[in-house]
């Protein structure tokens, strides 16, 4: 339909990721899973807490990396995404200094 | 084309709107944390009835519906339309299915007489109350986004197939594919604080 040569390929990501890759993926996505439900099953106390969240947050790491193509981002969206979980980070964190030495 | 088109304009203003979606379920991520912290016990216990199965199921159908998402860019990318709208289709099925699944979940609860406002849940420990209250909030918010997701995915896919969004120009897919990342991801941490940790 539109045949217009494009002027701005330069500004565009050229990175294209394969169906194998993006596969490969989701496979460790899911041997993650596995791992963070069948550890859950483990009486851990604490160490439940951060087993379950330390995964999560990998997992998450590969949905932002790999699937939302953070990887292949230019410098000034990768240091605004990672700006913006610093300051959740310090937004969770800090409470807990008030939380935290409570009850 | 005449039409100005500003592609890393176009995702950086994604990208911001999607730190205003992390900052609204940022606050109650933070919630649930210090509740979790002041009521252990009752977390534990409420976090007991929850059906583990149907959870660990959304996880990966929501998982794997990132993957259709990102595999329809790439087939677009390569020039693969009718690979595209396959993928398209199959996420917002996925989606569908996520819905059916809470679905039963939400009535197992009701059926027990848990939901916003009933008698019996004012009748619980303060905690376990706290617990639910905030179990309907996060994953009816999250799943409201399933639902935003699944439509916006659809109008893209319409756009796909009428050549409006096409290997030249397809941030608008990219986009709503990030959109629906983000759904993901939030369910990936969803996930454990009302499944797992509990």
């Amino acid at each position: 339909m539109d045949d217009a040569p494009d002027m701005e390929h330069e500004s565009k990501s050229t990175h294209i990721l394969s169906y194998g890759f993006l596969t490969g993926v989701f496979a460790v996505l899911m041997v993650l899973t596995a791992t963070t439900i069948i550890v859950s099953r483990i009486e851990l106390g604490f160490w439940n807490v951060v087993v379950a969240l330390s995964v999560a947050s990998a997992k998450a790491a590969l949905v932002i990396f790999f699937f939302m193509h953070l990887k292949y981002e230019n410098r000034t969206i990768k240091t605004m995404v990672l700006l913006a979980f610093v300051l959740l980070a310090i937004c969770i964190g800090f409470t807990f200094f008030d939380v935290g030495p409570r009850t | 084309m005449t039409e100005h088109k500003d592609y890393a304009g176009s995702k950086m203003g994604m990208w911001l709107f999607l730190f205003t979606e992390i900052l609204l379920f940022g606050g109650l991520f933070l919630l649930y944390s210090a509740y979790l912290h002041r009521y252990p016990q009752e977390f534990h216990e409420a976090g007991k009835t929850e059906n583990l199965l149907l959870g660990s199921a959304n996880t990966v159908i929501l998982i794997g519906s990132s993957l259709t998402v990102a595999l329809s860019i790439t087939a677009l990318r390569l020039g693969r339309i009718r690979h595209c709208l396959v993928f398209l289709g199959l996420t917002v099925a996925l989606a569908l299915c996520f819905l059916v699944n809470k679905f039963f979940e939400w009535s197992a609860k009701f059926d027990r007489g848990i939901y916003p406002g009933s008698e019996h849940m004012k009748s619980l420990p303060v905690g376990e109350n706290v617990f639910n209250a905030l179990y309907f909030a996060m994953t009816g918010l999250h799943g409201l986004h399933v639902l935003v997701g699944s439509v916006l995915l659809s109008v893209v896919a319409t756009l796909v197939a009428r050549g409006r969004v096409n290997r030249e120009d397809f941030v608008i897919l990219e986009n709503a594919g990030l959109y629906w990342h983000l759904v993901d991801l939030i369910w990936i941490f969803l996930f454990p604080l009302f499944y797992l940790i509990a």
